[in-house]
């Protein structure tokens, strides 16, 4: 009999080593990220201010698509070669399991977005001030992109057009990260505290945390049928 | 045998509802019409135009009402597998969305000749744009399933994901808002109306709300039928209405 942990912990080692087999899963949202970043200048112009002021908006933006772009491969390959029918048959919490994955996933892809949203900020000319807020609040954030983004994927996962579905159903439920990570950053540009929108964040985390892994489990079974 | 039973049951119980709900409307439509057009008076600020708010007003109460009552038929239809609740929601959804694209575009329509612009990102009106992505969201993910209780099962978690989502995406707006621009647009004082603008507007709000009720049962008759297309009763009903 298998325990709990060990299944949890077999669940986590697996999908980390099979995303470090598969690295063009985790470098094309890098890739994506720093190309819709860059595209911004060349839209609007070169004005340092004016990048410095759009910066949060852009990045956090750019992040969410990259965050967005990954979250369709997260149940796919489970989902194709009937590991993820196994997983849900097994007498361990569904729960848990795909919150491993999820843990996972976002440390393969969440987690370098953060780690690169640094250098596109310097480029994009944020006050250095602006720049610990911003990696704070993306971290705080992009885990709230996963835990959500994962249950919809695991409704929409295998559908003719899934991932475009994907966009349309998600892109509307991560409205409220979206604006308190900008305005986190935003406040700190302006020399106040960012307390107050990074806490929210962090509310929003808690919150992810705690309802989205039965909500993803409930989503795998319904599209398991 | 059951759930024949139940649906059954609902239709007759629909269809003998119906013509009182027809009634009901039309004379509240009729004084909520008269009322707010004819009988109130001109906004001593607004003028003529005020009287939007007839359209306006019920139609974003109902976006947001029958979203509500969408969110308890799906939680009914997950917990005790209800198929009469996914016959409601499925009646619901085009209805709910018609009507956030209604107050959407009522609001346009008044927000141009008031404030001078069609659209100014506030709460309300954002909180609004995202009911409808979510109504339309459901239509999508609907129709996308390849089996259709698997589709109605996945519509009611995600009307249920969206649920606990209107409220966080709707106070996240308004402190982000606050927080930017100050409370110069974004709070209205709501003025105390005068009675004879109050009234009609509170005809009209149940006239749409009966109205939806009225239309859903319509939809939701028709699925009956159409579930139960094979049974005697279904059979019978048509002779008898042929």
């Amino acid at each position: 009999m298998i325990s709990s942990w060990h299944a949890w912990a077999a669940v986590l080692g697996r999908d980390c080593q099979l995303a470090c087999r598969h690295l063009q899963d985790s470098v094309l949202p890098l890739l994506f990220f720093g190309l819709v970043v860059s595209l911004f200048p060349l839209a609007v112009g070169a004005s340092p201010n004016l990048l410095a002021r759009m910066a949060p908006g852009i990045l956090w933006i750019g992040a969410l698509l990259a965050m967005l772009l990954s979250m369709e491969q997260l149940f796919r390959s489970d989902f194709e070669d009937g590991s993820l029918e196994q997983m849900a048959l097994s007498p361990v919490s569904l729960a848990g399991t795909v919150m491993a994955k999820v843990i996972a996933h976002w440390c393969l892809t969440g987690l370098p977005l953060v780690l690169l949203a640094p250098v596109l900020a310097l480029a994009l000319h944020l006050p250095a001030s602006a720049i610990s807020v911003l990696c704070l609040a993306l971290l705080l954030g992009t885990p709230v992109f996963s835990l959500m983004g994962a249950m919809v994927s695991a409704l929409t996962v295998g559908l003719r057009r899934g991932g475009l579905l994907l966009s349309l159903l998600l892109m509307p439920l991560y409205v409220p990260v979206l604006i308190f990570g900008s305005s986190a950053v935003l406040q700190a540009m302006d020399g106040l505290s960012a307390r107050g929108p990074l806490l929210l964040l962090a509310g929003l985390l808690v919150l992810a945390i705690t309802l989205t892994p039965w909500a993803t489990a409930a989503a795998v079974r319904i599209r398991l049928g | 045998m059951q759930r024949l039973l139940a649906l059954k049951n609902f239709y007759a119980f629909a269809k003998a509802l119906s013509p009182w709900l027809l009634l009901t409307w039309v004379a509240l439509l009729a004084y909520g019409v008269i009322g707010g057009l004819v009988w109130a008076p001109a906004d001593y600020q607004q003028g003529e135009a005020f009287r939007i708010i007839y359209v306006h007003v019920p139609s974003a109460f109902l976006s947001l009402g029958i979203y509500t009552a969408m969110a308890m038929m799906a939680a009914i239809h997950l917990i005790w597998r209800v198929k009469l609740a996914t016959i409601w929601i499925a009646a619901s959804v085009p209805i709910g969305a018609s009507f956030t694209f209604l107050a959407l575009l009522t609001g346009a329509l008044w927000g141009k000749p008031m404030w001078g612009t069609w659209w100014v990102w506030d709460a309300r009106l954002t909180s609004e744009l995202v009911l409808l992505f979510l109504y339309l969201g459901y239509i999508a993910l609907h129709r996308a399933m390849p089996r259709p209780d698997m589709a109605e099962r996945a519509g009611s978690l995600l009307i249920l994901i969206g649920v606990v989502n209107v409220p966080i995406v709707h106070f996240s707006v308004t402190w982000w808002y606050t927080l930017h621009q100050g409370p110069t647009l974004s709070r209205f004082a709501k003025p105390a109306m005068a009675p004879e603008m109050l009234m009609p507007l509170l005809a009209m709000i149940a006239a749409f709300g009966v109205f939806y009720v009225w239309l859903a049962l319509l939809c939701a008759r028709n699925a009956c039928l159409a579930r139960e297309s094979t049974s005697t009763w279904v059979q019978e009903e048509v002779i008898n209405n042929a």
